[in-house]
């Protein structure tokens, strides 16, 4: 049976998590506004350069002459995955959840025979993933310095995986984040962005009419490079996004278990002071009958 | 026949515009061209360079780099992956483009393809002859 003063400073100590984790639990909140603000502003562009880029595919794609970025090496048997956590943890299971897919991933395709190359972004999947794969790893992009998600940012990890594509490193990488669906539900997704895959959902048919200035595989080698970009800017937004999110419910979990473990604690004190109190009455009046 | 069309700005951080407009002229990778209402569907590659816009309201500018415009009858996009309004843009945006365009040319140079440095040579003066013409 721990004593009074034990169990007054468990509650002290539960009181100033519960603070923390509501003011964490704020901050995320805040935060996830802004974020989802960026994403929802990143959609235009993101959205019409995928039309483009979908139409272009479509009638340059079937030639010989199409840039390897769009038809592949012709073999895939070097895969390069690159996952995207937070730099942060205390969000859920956010980071595990990608992680755990990209693990997955991982060991089909090394069942299959396939040659595994990673690249993490984010200090957390890079902890997650080291233990398993350390020796498939062949770099790690920090991004702990940075306050909110450019497209500079976007561009330098392009630039990356695409020096390693022309050094002729790996024939397929996919990229693996979280979609943002609301806050309590992110989805971890993979997607290839090399070769690069892009939805034809019947938009090829309007755009194949335009003319194009220079000539279509001229645009689309200029482009490719630039979508590789663009998909990694969206992924990393949509994770910006999700990882706000995923930590808002975690601390608004937290906030509650604490409270429900504030009252608990609050009742075994207040029972064992009245067993105090009812012990030194019995002590008094016991004590006063001896007399 | 339309007077106007309607012009989008965007880059992959933010819109930039999206108005009624009468004339854009685009600076293409192959040479300036201007895009009016009721223009030839048309997809151009953009070098770095100003976007003017007129409109009804007045005209603007913007500097831009990097991208593609789609230009149909009515309507007309520009994608750039830089876009900043000319009254906005300072010696310091335009210092970190020249220095961008000196690192890729210094880096054609090192590996000698000749079509490389052309590009990066062109590009590096695209952008001080940009300055020059803001008069930065």
């Amino acid at each position: 049976m721990p004593s009074l003063k034990d169990l007054k400073n468990r509650i002290e100590s539960v009181k100033s998590t519960r603070k923390i984790t509501k003011a964490m639990q704020m901050v995320a909140a805040a935060k996830l506004r802004r974020a989802q603000e960026s994403a929802e502003a990143a959609r235009p562009y993101a959205e019409r350069f995928n039309a483009v880029m979908a139409g272009l595919a479509a009638s340059v794609g079937g030639s010989d002459s199409a840039p390897l970025l769009l038809r592949g090496t012709g073999s895939d048997q070097v895969h390069l995955l690159v996952v995207m956590t937070a730099e942060r943890g205390l969000c859920g299971g956010f980071n595990s959840n990608i992680a755990k897919l990209a693990r997955t991933r991982a060991n089909e395709l090394l069942a299959k025979g396939k040659t595994v190359k990673i690249l993490t972004v984010g200090k957390k999947g890079r902890d997650a993933l080291k233990r398993d794969f350390a020796k498939h790893s062949v770099g790690h992009v920090d991004l702990s310095g940075i306050k909110s998600m450019g497209y500079a940012n976007a561009q330098d990890i392009a630039r990356d995986v695409l020096a390693r594509f022309d050094a002729g490193e790996f024939d397929v990488a996919t990229i693996f984040y979280a979609k943002f669906e609301n806050v309590v539900t992110q989805v971890p997704t993979a997607q290839q962005i090399i070769p690069a895959a892009f939805e034809t959902d019947g938009e090829g048919d309007e755009v194949a009419l335009f003319d194009y200035e220079p000539s279509e595989e001229a645009i689309l080698a200029d482009l490719l490079p630039r979508g590789v970009a663009t998909q990694i800017f969206s992924a990393l937004l949509e994770n910006g996004a999700s990882e706000q999110g995923a930590r808002m419910s975690a601390m608004d979990n937290a906030t509650r278990n604490a409270g429900e473990m504030i009252d608990k604690l609050t009742i075994e004190f207040n029972r064992s002071r009245q067993a105090v109190i009812t012990n030194e009455l019995i002590e008094i009046i016991s004590g006063a009958e001896a007399l | 026949m339309a007077n106007t069309m309607q012009f989008d700005l965007v880059s992959p951080e933010r819109r930039l515009a999206s108005l009624q407009v009468t004339a854009v002229q685009i600076p293409g990778a192959d040479g300036d061209m201007t895009a009016m209402p009721d223009h030839a569907p048309t997809i151009t590659t953009l070098r770095p360079g100003i976007l003017k816009v007129e409109g009804p309201e007045g005209s603007s500018e913007y500097l831009v780099t990097g991208g593609f415009a789609q230009i149909g009858a009515d309507t007309l996009s520009v994608l750039a992956e830089k876009a900043i309004p000319v009254t906005e843009v300072t010696r310091a945006h335009l210092d970190e483009l020249i220095a961008e365009a000196r690192a890729s040319h210094d880096a054609a140079k090192a590996q000698e393809h000749h079509s490389i440095v052309d590009d990066a040579a062109k590009l590096l003066a695209d952008m001080e002859a940009l300055g020059t013409h803001m008069g930065l």
